[in-house]
């Protein structure tokens, strides 16, 4: 049986100065359509790396991605990709941004009316139709993020892949965007990667959470099945067991496992060291 | 009123609360603190500078006498408006007189091809101060328009494509430090050999000294571009991957907006040494402008001539500072970049 996607054996190698840095190790992740997939793992592990292979702007050595059987090695707007740092075109209104893909995109299948339709749409969608001849420089970096996803769910991609989308928000800001991409993912059940430092994100928002070992030489070290009902509300699932379970399962692996996949979770030899790179990594246990 | 100001109430003179009253209410902030120091300190520095001047000017004798100060500058300044009126006059009567004949001509049934040999004849007089600012600019507007054209495209694809780059870049850095002037003697032995024609649209000494500025403005252009172009954010050019967007719609739609600023910094650069050099070259190559007015008021060595050359000086640098003036606001106009203090 094939899925969705395929990240099939999936290891990339760079050329550096100092001779080849092997990142990733063979990684394999099958996603079927509609799920929601969390990638955590400690920073400089290679999940961005992992991602910008869907996307196609990088190659893997070996391995490689199928999307619907079919396989992916340049860049396209079937994996629109949401970017930690918004890139937004400065130059350009929060409607100009959205317009430029969906005029690309759109070309010869819309009439220009129901591309300045489907602009408005995807904006009204992210609740940002209050904004749209605003320069990206005047507004925050919530709604700039906001823009951001618009442009992404207006390709109608078959994936979405986000970059930590939220990172560089303020905690009640992110916990804002969460809600509404829960909303919009209620709606649209598209099919996602999300890159994710936020142990609670992970949970709240995934179906699943693959967590990927230290690297370099990475590889998926467990694969967490989040099996919470949906619509998920953060109040309620703050006293949930089964929320608390899977919470403690991911910060568990972060701080014990990461190391060596196959090691028992009891393996405190080492975690009291790896306890403090944790931290400095940046991973946020509360939020 | 207010009650802080009833203890300041005067006795059977209301009016002086009701000047109290305005002053309090006046409002001394710092914006408008802001603004009148704006406007006075330049004011200042410009009347300190001019005291200086006049003294300073006292002491230096020359062979063609005093240096001039700023009074005798400012007659100069004058009468070479009056001796422009005054040329503007005689122009418009010579043309007149012609217009006379030419009807004369016509009554006397005189052959068309004569009345067109008396309808063709151009005034001649020298020309004066002001024709020879407008000569100049119109110099450095082409050559720097010239020069722009040629420079911003090879900029970007200098900055695109790093194996051009590497070609060009050698190029680029043994020419861009050399003197145009040096190249002023080339330009006008190749101009007198290769623009041969019989009715000439450009002077050739316009083309030399235009020629020349353009040489020069083409350097800091191609460099700022080339960085401008090279800078592009890396992330909006994988959103450029991500949506395939076509070579030339890249090009359009990121890769020129987000190196407009730059491609602004070359250009304000670029007109600014185009402006010096050219002043330069039609001083030495005796062509027409403001270099050949200051220099030729050098040889002619009357009294009046350093006061003339000053007057010169100063209209030079005022015009340079309207033209860097003018391009920072066509920056300001275009760029997006409004966080970047541009001065
Ligand atoms: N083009 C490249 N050339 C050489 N090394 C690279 C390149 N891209 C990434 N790397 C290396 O690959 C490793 C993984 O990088 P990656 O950006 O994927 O990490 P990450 O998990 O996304 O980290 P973070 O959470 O900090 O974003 C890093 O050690 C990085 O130095
Ligand atoms: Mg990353």
């Amino acid at each position: 049986m094939s899925s969705y996607l395929n990240i099939d054996h999936v290891s990339i190698t760079f050329p550096t100065d100092k001779g080849p840095l092997n990142v990733l190790d063979g990684v394999d992740i099958k996603v079927e359509q509609g799920e929601f997939i969390s990638l955590i793992g400690h920073s400089g592990c290679g999940k961005s790396t992992v991602l910008n292979i869907v996307a196609g702007l990088l190659q893997a050595t070996e391995g490689g991605v199928l999307l619907q059987e079919k396989e992916v090695n340049e860049p396209g707007p079937d994996r629109a990709v949401v970017f930690q740092n918004h890139s937004l075109m400065p130059w350009l209104t929060v409607y100009d941004n959205v317009r430029l893909a969906v005029d690309q995109v759109f070309k010869k299948t819309k009439t220009r009316a129901e591309r300045d339709a489907w602009t408005r749409h995807n904006l009204e969608l992210v609740h940002m139709s209050h904004a749209l001849d605003r320069k990206p420089d005047e507004i925050s970096g919530g709604m700039k993020q906001r823009v951001g996803i618009a442009r992404a769910l207006a390709m109608e991609p078959k994936v979405l892949l986000m970059d930590e989308p939220f990172g560089a928000l303020d905690s009640l800001t992110r916990t804002h965007m969460q809600d509404s991409l829960m909303e919009i993912q209620a709606r649209l059940n598209n099919t996602v990667i999300m890159i994710t430092h936020d142990v609670d994100e992970a949970v709240l928002l995934s179906d699943r959470i693959v967590m990927m070992t230290n690297g370099p030489s990475a590889k998926v070290g467990e694969i967490l099945h989040v099996d919470l009902e949906r619509p998920r509300d953060r109040l309620a699932l703050a006293e949930d067991p089964a929320y608390n379970h899977y919470r403690a399962e991911v910060v568990k692996f972060l701080h014990e496992r990461h190391v060596q996949p196959d090691a028992p979770a009891s393996a405190k030899a080492d975690a009291d060291d790896d306890e403090s790179e944790g931290e400095q990594d940046g991973i946020r246990l509360v939020s | 009123m207010s009650s802080s100001l009833a203890s300041r109430k005067t006795f059977n003179l209301p009016w002086v609360d009701r000047l109290l009253n305005g002053l309090s209410s006046f409002e001394f902030g710092p914006k408008l603190q802001a603004s009148v120091k704006a406007a006075v300190v330049p004011v200042v520095a410009i009347l300190i500078f001019l005291g200086l001047w006049s003294v300073g000017a006292k002491q230096v004798q020359t062979s063609l006498g005093q240096f001039p100060g700023p009074a005798a500058v400012w007659d100069q300044t004058k009468a070479l408006w009056g001796e422009h009126e005054a040329a503007r006059a005689k122009e418009a009567a010579f043309y007149e007189r012609l217009d006379k004949r030419v009807e004369k001509a016509i009554a006397a049934g005189k052959s068309p091809e004569r009345i067109e040999k008396i309808q063709s004849r151009q005034y001649t007089g020298p020309a004066t101060f002001i024709d020879q600012i407008f000569t100049s600019l119109y110099t450095v507007g082409a050559g720097f328009l010239v020069a722009s054209l040629i420079a911003i495209p090879i900029g970007i694809v200098c900055g695109m494509n790093a194996t051009f780059y590497q070609a060009m870049n050698p190029i680029i850095q043994l020419f861009k430090p050399v003197s145009p002037l040096a190249w002023l003697p080339l330009v006008t032995m190749v101009v007198s050999a290769m623009y041969v024609s019989d009715d000439p649209m450009f002077d050739k000494s316009f083309l030399n000294s235009a020629i020349t500025v353009t040489l020069c403005c083409l350097w800091p252009t191609i460099i700022n571009t080339t960085v401008g172009v090279a800078g592009v954010s890396k992330d909006l050019l994988n959103v450029s991957r991500v949506l395939r967007l076509p070579f030339l719609t890249k090009t359009v739609k990121i890769v020129l907006p987000s190196a407009v600023p730059m491609i602004f910094t070359g250009l304000r650069l670029s007109l600014g040494i185009g402006w010096m050099v050219l002043i330069a070259a039609e001083m030495l190559s005796q062509n027409p402008g403001l270099g050949k007015f200051v220099w030729d008021e050098f040889q002619n060595g009357s009294s009046n001539s350093l006061a003339r050359i000053m007057v010169a000086v100063l209209v030079i640098g005022f015009l340079g500072f309207l033209l860097d003036r003018g391009m920072l606001m066509l920056q300001r106009a275009v760029s997006w970049d409004r966080n970047a203090v541009v001065r």
